[in-house]
């Protein structure tokens, strides 16, 4: 690449390569292909979703009347879709705090060990590259059946994991916990590998105990990883939808269901489009301002970087 | 080893195995159910070995070939679409990292946005674009959405960026154009972020489920996950070791990906976890 034979057989340009001309040379030729595609799966389907949002169109594309927003009021005024959107927060809130904390404590005990690295990586990072699908039938089939499940079955409780409303969303939560916590398990690893070793060199030499260490080098230094680390967390679980649909298909009485689904079901087998796009478009809301919270805490990161 | 021996160590390791035993156990368990015979499957009390090993399971859920069909359509789509990905992605940062044309700062706000666009709640109209283009059932459908992935673009532009342009100056000045400057200058010297990438993009796509579960309807085209949400259940009834045989048939391939690739999957998770969702 640098072969710097004699003078280049070409006049050489006096100018600097950027406003050199010709569509090869062209900066919009290397955006075009993604751009192509983009607008087409992302930006199209957005603006064409939000059209639907106002219509009364089916799956099958008939019905296709401009209703304003007829399906946004319908939608504030129905109960199941406040049941699922419900729901989606309470799975949020309550798998978000053990995915944080889970993965913090993973963290801190795998970066202390000096023993088999390779093992606690795949245990507790394993399960996260395993198909949602391998997750839900293992879970549904094997570990939460209330009489041969591997849970009742070794510990002699006779729990009705997926078949009681009061418990079906805590189920739902542990599998999730088990599935996922090994991402945040890595990030927070990956930012207790960042930690500059004099930091506790020199507390070392002041005396501190392992606590103390803890308390006032590790935890602050890892707060806008938890930070981010949170954020990702709340727009992931908003999303939540594969396991809860295999596992319990949104039951039992709706107490498992989520937004998506709920979206999913009137749309894809209520042949309600129109209305299944305005109920995705409150979740697609409330998840702007959520990443909205997410972009600010990065300009904030960069500010201070620079 | 014994150097470095102390309680705090010992303590830390037993919890540690303490935590990895609970967190291997239900996978432990589907990998044991699937070994053991049919009718012992869920015998009371449990047992972690039937009277026997056997890979009876095994042989007749791949001896059914659907198993084995879902996991090259899995394999095929997510290399597609990782290498599309990986290669538009790269192409598009670039030119906004490294070139100049009008339009630029609009398109990329425009890009950054589409960050905020959950997939999920895009699936009705995605759907309705797919039959219109006449998609649905074919490959294509499955590959194109995931590869307009505007977070990969903003991590490579930030990544490219980075990288000084003194680089590239000496082949322009040897009167290299942009293409060649781009991949015989710029790619290599990404390697550790594309491969990144890359894998983080084929773990997303192998195991994605929402969307290629609402456009493959036709068991030929359907991947790994949803072969095995739609089929597995009305195919094998409620034999148990067939299930679970399918369970760790499919769960595996990742799981050697990532013993193979422990370093550059832990270096990616970091990086694009860091940059965004």
């Amino acid at each position: 690449m640098t072969t710097t034979v004699a003078a280049p057989a070409t006049a050489a340009p006096v100018a600097t390569p950027k406003v050199r001309r010709g569509w090869t040379q062209h900066g919009m030729v290397f955006v075009a292909p993604f751009l192509l595609i983009y607008v087409a799966f992302l930006v199209w389907p957005t603006l064409l979703g939000f059209q639907m949002s106002l219509s009364s169109v089916n799956i099958a594309g008939g019905n296709n009347k401009f209703v304003g927003f007829d399906n946004y009021v319908e939608a504030f005024g129905d109960p199941r879709m406040w049941r699922s959107l419900w729901n989606t927060v309470v799975f949020t809130v309550l798998s978000t705090i053990p995915l944080v904390f889970l993965g913090l404590v993973f963290a801190l005990l795998v970066h202390n060990l000096r023993f088999v690295q390779w093992l606690w990586r795949l245990s507790f990072f394993g399960p996260f590259l395993l198909p949602s699908a391998v997750v839900s039938i293992l879970w549904l089939q094997m570990i939460y059946p209330p009489d041969y499940g591997l849970i009742n079955g070794t510990l002699g409780t006779d729990v009705l994991w997926l078949g009681d409303p009061s418990v079906a969303m805590w189920s739902m939560v542990l599998t999730t916990v088990w599935w996922t916590v090994g991402f945040n398990f890595l990030l927070y690893l990956a930012a207790l590998q960042s930690i500059p070793q004099h930091l506790y060199e020199a507390a070392a030499i002041d005396g501190a105990s392992a606590w103390d260490k803890l308390r006032s080098i590790t935890l602050p230094l890892l707060g806008r990883t938890t930070a981010l680390i949170v954020v990702l967390q709340l727009v992931a679980s908003l999303k939540v939808f594969d396991q809860i649909y295999l596992m319990t298909g949104g039951g039992p009485q709706d107490s498992t269901r989520p937004i998506i689904e709920y979206a999913y079901d009137v749309g894809f087998t209520g042949y309600r489009t129109g209305y299944a796009s305005a109920v995705s478009y409150i979740l697609f809301a409330l998840i702007v301002i959520v990443s909205l919270a997410q972009l600010r805490l990065f300009r904030k990161r960069e500010e201070v970087a620079s | 080893m014994t150097k470095r021996f102390s309680w705090s160590q010992l303590i830390l390791l037993v919890i540690a195995l303490v935590l990895a035993a609970v967190w291997l156990a239900p996978v432990l368990w589907a990998v044991a159910t699937s070994l053991k015979p049919e009718d012992e499957t869920t015998k009371l009390p449990l047992q972690w070995f039937g009277s026997e090993l056997t890979l009876d399971s095994y042989a007749l859920v791949l001896g059914t070939g659907g198993i084995v069909k879902w996991a090259i359509n899995s394999t095929v789509t997510a290399v597609i679409v990782t290498f599309l990905t990986v290669l538009f992605s790269a192409m598009a940062a670039y030119g906004f990292a490294r070139t100049q044309f009008r339009g630029q700062r609009v398109l990329l706000a425009l890009i950054l946005a589409g960050i905020m666009v959950p997939p999920q709640v895009l699936i009705a109209p995605l759907f309705a674009e797919m039959v219109t283009l006449g998609l649905v059932d074919t490959w294509w459908a499955i590959i194109l959405p995931q590869v307009a992935a505007p977070l990969i673009v903003y991590i490579l532009v930030k990544f490219f960026q980075d990288v000084p342009p003194e680089l590239e100056q000496a082949a322009f000045v040897d009167g290299a154009g942009r293409w060649r400057v781009f991949f015989t200058i710029v790619l290599p010297l990404s390697r550790p972020v594309l491969a990144a990438v890359a894998i983080f993009t084929f773990i997303t796509t192998w195991n994605n489920f929402l969307w290629p579960f609402l456009v493959s309807t036709d068991p030929n085209t359907m991947t790994l996950p949803v072969g095995l949400a739609n089929v597995v259940q009305g195919t094998f009834g409620l034999r148990y070791a067939q299930i679970m045989a399918s369970v760790v048939l499919a769960g595996l391939p990742l799981l050697v990906v990532f013993v193979m690739f422990q370093r550059q999957i832990v270096r990616g998770v970091a990086h694009t976890g860091l940059a965004g969702q």
